[in-house]
């Protein structure tokens, strides 16, 4: 016990000198999870700032995905989280989140260039906070192997096909191609909306209450477990894991063995990479259902947290970043789809992409102004996250042969209702 | 005198059919336990694009190149099958479509020829990709995380080992008041995963101020039911007149804990040791839980960083999974034979 | 457990005084003053409680005080991790766990995942011990037999003891899923691809199959402990005696092995129901949710889930506990029968 103190005392008395030659700075922390290369390009990012500011100094905290999603939440109820974190989950960090406002310079470039998505990062009936900016907007959509439609010989679905147009164009390719998987779908309840917008799915319903199983949500599934038994799709991405657990079918598009990959944006910049010469595949937009042709929006945001010390240090960073110049350089670097309004029309020069990855990006970025306006307002949702993970559990559950389509249907309701009144239990 | 496979030993010398089943058994046993972990170690050579193909290549291979005159990028090269039915080697200008433009390396002059894809096969040659080590180490503090992740190890195996070994002690040696309810809690607490109490414990160790502190990933688990119980086991089976004897020297109790029986639960202690170590090493929910500054950063969730919301980049995970092994395996070769006799000796009883 | 040891036991050798020795006797020596004072002060009846109090202190703040929010959880409700904010539920979280039409169909439950996750770790954990003890012991019988290079074979079974549960599941993943190494040798040989992770049949095997292949090794070398220590005259008597190997081995090998057995069973029981990373890692609990384990729902419900129930999470590790508790009781109530039977 007694070398244990020891020790303990050491380590304190060398934190403490560390930290008393460093205390004419601010340390910053950012916690921060990474897909791709996004990391390495927001510590060049930050460098350049410190090099500007050397009275700040912005320590990044790169996690696994996990931390974001289970534990943050966990360290901020203890109030025990970090000053600007990346996060997902918008709605759900809502409530922990810093309100920037009052310390930014120009808080109408803000307001002018975020507009939309700030809305995803505020609490119900706060119409005016800024908590942060978007990293990355993404828009779910399909993903083509055009070489195998070539090889066999059938013409790409145009514009405005249906879902049922590209189903049996996949099918047709598949079979001559001998492709596993017709169509790949994510399995996620996020990428299972985009399927639902199209079909009339708005999650809200006319009055007002939260209704995830409308009729747009029974078209949509009642297609894919349809899919599933005609051989469309394989039980190999939504029958394979439980729960909300997410599965891609990257590697089996990259592999030649998906005709039509419905993903989103951020697939681009790793397929780049990766497919290489291997085949062309291009980004198409979003097949049409009976309501509109939109798919979902999405992504990451940058938000300060509340609980920070330096609140106003936390705003120079995160004006530093959020200005057009360094955000155009952080889109360009990481092939991302602007999640800034004013960026986005100018268009953006992405470094290092091919010409078949610019074109998919820009055939996403297109997408974003095509969106439904009921895409909004569900990634809007504070609880949208119960829903996507309760639609995608309980649907993976029907296609694996648990129960039926009315069961999941009710499951997913009552998951829903169990959940949110959970969360408002005060 | 007839040998089994279920008895004992059989006389030395001659062969009989047991010996043979048991040494194919052994055999399949080197293959089923290695093999896994050799093709892991294969596989982290080996490309992002090399990684998913099918059928897998068992060495990690890459596609050749050559410089042909009059282009300036290196150009990939084919075995291509040719309309006559004999097999050309080509290099490939560029595909468009089904069609792959394509020359032929020894007369880079001739005119381009087309060829449909399906006629032609990628040459290849082994290569290892070390980029997948190189590039992550560079990027990562990996040797902060490293340094980390053994002072967490080191400091948690050795206070496990003296607190554990203290309890056993007591729980062993003598006789007092609480003594049943002591070993049922030791019992009870063996079945608890630590999994179900993350909340609670982590609301406990940021109550006494431990986050972010390697402190707050070596304390909590420090006290393990199993060591406990283990060592008491163990020491159940010691010779008591050893410690009668040193009592009447008096010795106090600390020199007869610290001199007599320690020494003599020596094979037990290793046992203990090494669950420890790897199981620190390995720890990964936990640390993730408290540590959310890269300055305290353990190797497991630095590697584990390579894990996004929507894509995993595996040959970088592969690649630093192995170096994570590295030192297991190291500790492995040199006391493997201190290990399995270890277990052997504590017997277990 | 103890009072049936083998009828020989070599009498413990000390360690002998390496460096490491002694190193850590210099280490211990630094506390020798202040124990003895210690011991001076308070007497010897107090000294039992001082070697037990350090480690007491560890149980009390780290695993009594974190059960016992745990059990405050259960009985509250919303999503705040402080136990003083949250609202009073009484019995809710355990009536919804409880809210069954028929208990033996899953299905039919408002948890439907605790239950399924409940039968599949009894369903994993039963055939797991048999698969694991089976081959614990055959590997031990050979061990045991006179072979070349016994140290060698002895460490190769027990390597991935070592590994942690994340990467053997990585390992045998890229090995079992569609593109595999194992479906490359099926093709090579003609086959079919299997989907070995897709099928509930198969999966749940291979979780076991996997779950046996990392921690095999351990058992190994406990029940080969136990072997050693059967003295050899025992088996020349039954030899002379005619005894056929199969007799011999249900009527004095396996008696005098088990209370080697009981240790693994138990061990191989309690782990079995804990079981829970290195099958997420393998099958995400899939397919559907073929092999959701019990610790899987706990851990999911408390912090994977965009709401953070605690209370519904504590209040199942709670039933948890109970099944557990029962479940080793059991097993040592037949320990204990079958070793007076093995005795008698």
């Amino acid at each position: 016990m007694k070398k244990t103190g020891l020790f303990a005392l050491a380590l304190s008395l060398g934190m403490a000198a560390a930290l008393g030659a460093a205390s004419a700075q601010t340390t910053l922390r950012m916690t921060w999870y990474s897909d791709g290369a996004e990391g390495d390009v927001m510590k060049d990012l930050l460098a350049r700032f410190e090099a500007k500011n050397p009275d700040i100094k912005v320590a990044l905290d790169q996690v696994p995905f996990k931390a974001i999603n289970e534990n943050l939440p966990v360290q901020l109820a203890a109030g025990q989280g970090p000053d600007i974190a990346r996060v997902v989950d918008m709605g759900g960090v809502a409530q922990y989140a810093l309100d920037l406002r009052p310390h930014l310079k120009d808080a109408a470039y803000w307001e002018a260039n975020f507009g939309p998505f700030l809305e995803w990062m505020r609490q119900p009936g706060d119409t005016a906070s800024i908590p942060g900016y978007m990293t990355q907007l993404t828009v779910t959509g399909p993903l083509v192997n055009k070489t195998l439609f070539e090889q066999a010989g059938v013409p790409l679905p145009g514009a405005k096909a249906t879902w049922e147009d590209w189903a049996k164009a996949a099918k047709a390719v598949a079979d001559k191609t001998k492709a596993p998987y017709p169509i790949a779908v994510d399995r996620s309840g996020h990428r299972f909306y985009g399927v639902a917008v199209s079909m009339g799915s708005t999650m809200v319903g006319a009055d007002g209450k939260l209704t995830p199983v409308d009729e747009g949500f029974k078209r949509a599934a009642q297609m894919i477990v349809d899919w599933h038994k005609s051989g469309v799709m394989s039980k190999e991405l939504w029958g394979s894991v439980s729960g909300s657990a997410y599965r891609g079918a990257n590697e089996e598009f990259k592999n030649a063995q998906v005709p039509f990959y419905l993903s989103g944006s951020w697939q681009i910049g790793q397929f780049d990479k990766t497919v290489g010469d291997a085949f062309d595949w291009i980004a198409a937009p979003t097949p049409c259902g009976p309501a509109n042709c939109s798919g979902m929006p999405g992504g990451a945001a940058l938000v300060a947290i509340k609980t920070t010390k330096s609140p106003k240090e936390v705003a120079r960073v995160m004006e530093y970043l959020a200005s057009e110049d360094v955000l155009t350089e952080f889109y360009a670097r990481t092939l991302f789809v602007p999640g800034h309004i004013g960026i986005a029309k100018k268009g953006v020069a992405y470094q290092g992409a091919s010409k078949q990855a610019a074109a998919a990006l820009k055939v996403f970025g297109d997408q974003v102004g095509a969106l439904a306006p009921a895409a909004y307002a569900i990634q809007g949702n504070p609880f949208s996250r119960i829903v996507f993970n309760a639609a995608i559990s309980r649907l993976g559950q029907a296609i694996a042969g648990e129960g039926t389509l009315d069961q999941a249907y009710e499951r997913v309701a009552a998951d829903v209702a169990q959940q949110v009144a959970e969360r408002l239990k005060k | 005198m007839k040998a089994s496979l279920l008895t004992r030993r059989r006389a030395p010398g001659r062969l009989d059919w047991t010996d043979i089943v048991s040494y194919a058994y052994l055999a399949l046993g080197v293959v089923m336990m290695f093999g896994p972990v050799l093709w892991l170690a294969l596989s982290s050579f080996k490309t992002p694009a090399a990684l998913i193909e099918f059928p897998p290549s068992f060495l990690p291979a890459a596609q050749r190149v050559v410089t042909v005159e009059g282009y300036a990028q290196p150009l990939e090269l084919y075995r291509v099958r040719q309309p006559d039915g004999s097999v050309k080697e080509m290099a490939q200008i560029r595909r468009v479509g089904l069609q792959a433009q394509m020359v032929d390396p020894a007369a880079p002059a001739a005119a381009p020829v087309r060829v449909p894809i399906e006629a032609r096969e990628p040459l290849r040659e082994i290569a290892f990709a070390w980029s997948n080590y190189t590039e992550p180490l560079k990027a990562f503090s990996f040797g902060r995380f490293f340094a980390n992740s053994l002072f967490v190890t080191v400091v948690a195996t050795l206070i496990t080992l003296l607190i554990n070994s203290m309890a056993a002690y007591a729980l062993s040696i003598y006789e007092f008041r609480g003594k049943t309810a002591a070993l049922t809690m030791v019992i009870g607490t063996l079945m608890i995963p630590i999994t179900i109490i993350l909340a609670p414990v982590y609301l406990v160790v940021s109550a006494i101020g431990l986050n972010n502190s390697l402190w707050a990933v070596i304390l909590p688990g420090a006290a393990t039911p199993t060591g406990v119980f283990l060592l008491r086991q163990y020491m159940l089976t010691l010779p008591r007149d050893l410690i009668e004897a040193a009592r009447m020297d008096h010795a106090s109790e600390w020199r007869i804990y610290a001199r007599i029986v320690m020494p003599l639960a020596a094979p037990a202690l290793a046992v203990l040791a090494i669950f420890s170590i790897m199981w620190r090493w390995n720890e990964f929910l936990w640390p993730l839980a408290v540590l959310t500054r890269s300055e305290v950063y353990t190797l497991q969730i630095g590697l584990n960083a390579f894990q996004g919301e929507l894509q995993t980049q595996w040959h970088y995970l592969l690649a630093m999974t192995v170096m994570t092994l590295l030192p297991v395996a190291l500790v492995f070769v040199f006391l493997q034979r201190f290990i399995t006799t270890g277990i052997a000796n504590t017997g277990m009883k | 457990m103890s009072s049936t040891q083998a009828p020989t036991q070599a009498a413990p050798k000390p360690a002998r005084e390496g460096l490491g020795g002694r190193v850590v006797a210099a280490a211990l020596g630094l506390f020798d003053a202040p124990m003895a004072w210690l011991q001076r002060a308070l007497g010897l009846g107090a000294m039992p409680y001082a070697f037990l109090a350090p480690n007491v202190l560890f149980f009390g703040v780290f695993v009594f005080l974190p059960i016992a929010i745990n059990l405050v959880y259960a009985v509250t409700g919303g999503v705040n991790i402080y136990p003083s904010q949250r609202p009073f539920v009484g019995a809710d979280h355990f009536r919804a766990l409880g809210d069954c039409a028929s208990f033996l169909d899953p299905a039919t439950c408002r948890e439907d995942h605790f239950w399924r996750g409940v039968r599949n770790t009894l369903v994993f954990t039963f055939f797991q011990m048999i698969a694991m003890v089976g081959s614990a012991l055959v590997t031990a019988l050979v061990l045991n037999r006179r072979i070349v290079a016994r140290g060698f074979f002895r460490a190769v079974f027990f390597f991935p003891v070592l590994l942690s549960p994340v990467v053997v599941a990585l390992i045998w993943k890229w090995i079992l899923q569609r593109d595999g190494l194992l479906n490359a040798a099926l093709v090579a040989a003609g086959g079919e691809k299997i989907l070995f992770l897709v099928e509930p049949t198969w999966a749940m095997a291979w979780a076991i199959f996997v779950s046996v292949w990392a921690h095999m090794g351990f058992y190994t070398l406990i029940l080969l402990a136990g072997l050693q220590a059967i003295p050899a005259d025992i088996y020349e008597a039954a030899e002379m005696d005619g005894t056929p190997p199969t007799r011999v081995f249900w009527r004095l090998t396996l008696p005098l092995l088990w209370p080697n057995l009981v240790v693994v069973l138990v061990l191989v029981l309690i782990r079995g129901v804990q079981t829970f990373d290195e099958v997420f890692v393998l099958t995400g609990g899939g397919p559907g949710t073929a092999t959701l384990m019990v610790v899987q729902y706990i851990y999911e419900t408390a912090f994977a889930n965009p709401v953070q129930n605690f209370g519904l999470a504590g209040a199942a590790s709670i039933l948890l506990g109970a099944l557990l508790f029962a479940l080793t009781m059991l097993q040592l109530a037949l320990a204990r029968g079958k070793s007076k039977e093995a005795r008698a």
